[in-house]
């Protein structure tokens, strides 16, 4: 096992705002690196600095060994290096498996792209909503295709920004079990999110930010029992409130 | 899984278009029998009613499909127009030839005009005025530059008879509209191969959500110069047909602003980003230009005060806007087809 993933003393302000300052950290092939740290902490930036959607003031991103920092965001994904995004943004005119089919396109022909694209929606139990235009869809629903769009993509390495936010409990399940199998078939996943009870369960490792810092790194539980990560994160009362 | 359903679902996206296809083509047919049925009169009409399809159809491709607001498809008009009347003029070449010269030159300056707009991120109303800016610029050109004859501008060369190598038919041939329609049919069936393509799949997606675009893989700059380079070339083939049917060019004409005005309408009146809109358009917008060109020329009793005036046709067209945005924002087709859809 290799690190598939580097990043190295990535930093980026906004306005003299540090929203990241002197973030490194590594991702082995094939595992999943949870992202948590309280609101403002700067994940969806790390996200954005990472995939291109901005472009880091210092710092190196190396996918597979090779720099990426800095390239635009559609090199990033034809690199293998593909994100969701938290606030859903589909292609509000186009039908579910027209978004997807998009996505699908950069490696298949259309015909293909439209196979694999209900392959992919099949998977995220969207199959029997692939007519209907993307505007009308549910909240849950649209996770789902922003996870579906994502997916059809082929990505090595994938980006989950709070791909569960919004859902109940039960919806959760079938994503989490999801992702589970993607690790399984080695897909990469960084993924943030606020359900503490998901970071601790698909885990291989947690990364905790805090004002734009790296905290810590390291295994689940590690986590979870350092001092400092209970006082910035979750304001001592973690003990409480369980996984 | 099985890839059955995938299969013929693929299928059934490939009949949707083509039977936008299938309209184009019956319709073509039918439209082409239309001279036998007009005298020389509604036959002009049936003339305009082509070139602000063209127009038109030119102008949807870049902001009914690709979601670039256009207020300059003006420049692309004239480069097309100036192109062949300019080598046909100076250098007795066939406008066909100066049409394609027209189409390649107005493509290049949209590709490279519109990078310079996209380059400096410019949206919405601000990329407009690019558009208008540049459509200006090239209007003050053509009124100030010798290779264009300045304000008097050009003059076919009449040839006697008719000539298909030059393309000139006396007045009130058909052939006229027979090769303008042959040109629109030809525009729209590129619009729908350009919709059914990877590109044009593209391009719905990047007017939808250009970083999610991006963020999937779509290289969202050359999606979008793609889709400009595709419309300024239908709009350019208008400007040589409407050369050719008129027989003479100035900058007012083909560069000014009432041209980039009247590229918008037909989409809006029938409806922006569908295949057939501006077609509809057209043949609303056709009849009411020859409608205020009559009032003014023979004005009826009582409004005597027209005789002589311009710009009533303006006036109509904005009214009809007010009255379309007001009550059809989607168009005329664009409201009948939605209206269909969500009776089934």
């Amino acid at each position: 096992m290799s690190a598939i993933l580097e990043v190295t003393g990535l930093s980026k302000s906004f306005a003299g705002l540090h929203a990241l300052s002197d973030v490194s950290f590594s991702v082995e092939q094939g595992s999943i690196l949870g992202i948590i740290g309280p609101n403002g902490a700067g994940k969806t930036t790390l996200f954005n600095a990472l995939c291109g959607t901005v472009k880091p003031d210092t710092g190196k991103v190396l996918l597979r060994g090779k720099d990426i920092t800095g390239r635009s965001a559609h090199r990033t994904a034809r690199d293998g290096m593909v994100r969701t995004f938290q606030l859903m943004r589909p292609f509000a005119t186009m039908s579910v498996r027209d978004n997807v089919a998009i996505a699908a396109q950069g490696k298949h022909r259309r015909a293909a792209a439209l196979a694999h694209a209900d392959e992919v929606l099949k998977r995220v139990g969207l199959a029997d909503l692939r007519g209907v235009q993307a505007a009308d869809l549910s909240t849950a629903h649209l996770k789902r295709l922003e996870l579906a769009r994502a997916l059809a993509t082929g990505p090595e390495v994938l980006l989950l920004d709070e791909v569960l936010a919004g859902l109940v409990p039960a919806e959760r399940e079938p994503v989490l079990e999801l992702l589970l199998e993607l690790r399984a078939s080695g897909t990469t996943l960084l993924f943030v999110e606020h359900v503490m009870s998901a970071v601790m369960r698909l885990s291989d490792r947690v990364l905790v930010l805090d004002q734009g810092r790296v905290l810590m790194e390291g295994a689940p539980a590690e986590v979870t029992s350092d001092a400092r990560v209970v006082e910035a994160y979750l304001g001592g009362g973690f003990s409480d409130a369980g996984p | 899984m099985t890839t059955t359903a995938p299969v013929t679902d693929t299928v059934a996206q490939v009949e949707r278009a083509d039977r936008t296809l299938q309209v184009v083509l019956i319709g073509g047919a039918l439209a082409a029998l239309l001279p036998l049925a007009l005298g020389p009169a509604q036959e002009s009409v049936a003339i305009r009613v082509l070139i602000f399809a063209l127009l038109g159809t030119g102008w949807n491709v870049m902001s009914g499909l690709g979601g670039m607001f256009s207020f300059g498809h003006a420049a692309y008009f004239g480069l097309g127009a100036y192109s062949a009347g300019y080598l046909l003029v100076e250098h007795d070449v066939s406008p066909w030839i100066g049409m394609v010269v027209g189409a390649v030159l107005a493509a290049a300056f949209g590709v490279v005009t519109g990078f310079l707009a996209l380059r400096y991120k410019l949206r919405g109303a601000y990329f407009a005025l690019a558009t208008l800016a540049f459509a200006e610029m090239l209007r003050l050109f053509a009124l100030n530059l010798d290779l264009t004859n300045k304000a008097i501008g050009l003059n076919v060369p009449l040839v006697r008879g008719s000539s298909w190598w030059k393309l000139q038919f006396p007045a009130g041939s058909s052939n006229y509209y027979w090769v303008g329609l042959g040109l629109t049919l030809l525009a729209l069936v590129c619009v729908v191969l350009f919709m059914r393509s990877r590109m044009g799949q593209y391009a719905l997606a990047v007017r939808d959500d250009e970083d999610a675009a991006a963020s999937l893989g779509v290289d969202v700059m050359r999606v979008k110069l793609t889709t400009i380079a595709l419309s300024a070339a239908i709009t350019a083939v208008a400007g040589t047909f409407y050369l050719q049917y008129y027989l003479f060019v100035n900058p007012d004409l083909v560069f000014g602003n009432s041209v980039s005005i009247q590229a918008i309408l037909p989409a809006v009146v029938g409806g922006v980003g569908t295949v057939l809109g501006p077609i509809v358009g057209a043949m609303v917008l056709g009849p009411l230009a020859d409608l205020s060109a009559g009032l003014l020329r023979n004005p009826p009793p009582g409004l005597d005060f027209l005789q002589g005036r311009s710009g009533l046709d303006i006036m109509i067209y904005a009214a009809l806007l007010i009255l379309i945005i007001l009550v059809l924002p989607k168009g005329l087709y664009g409201s009948a087809r939605a209206w269909r859809r969500n009776r089934r």
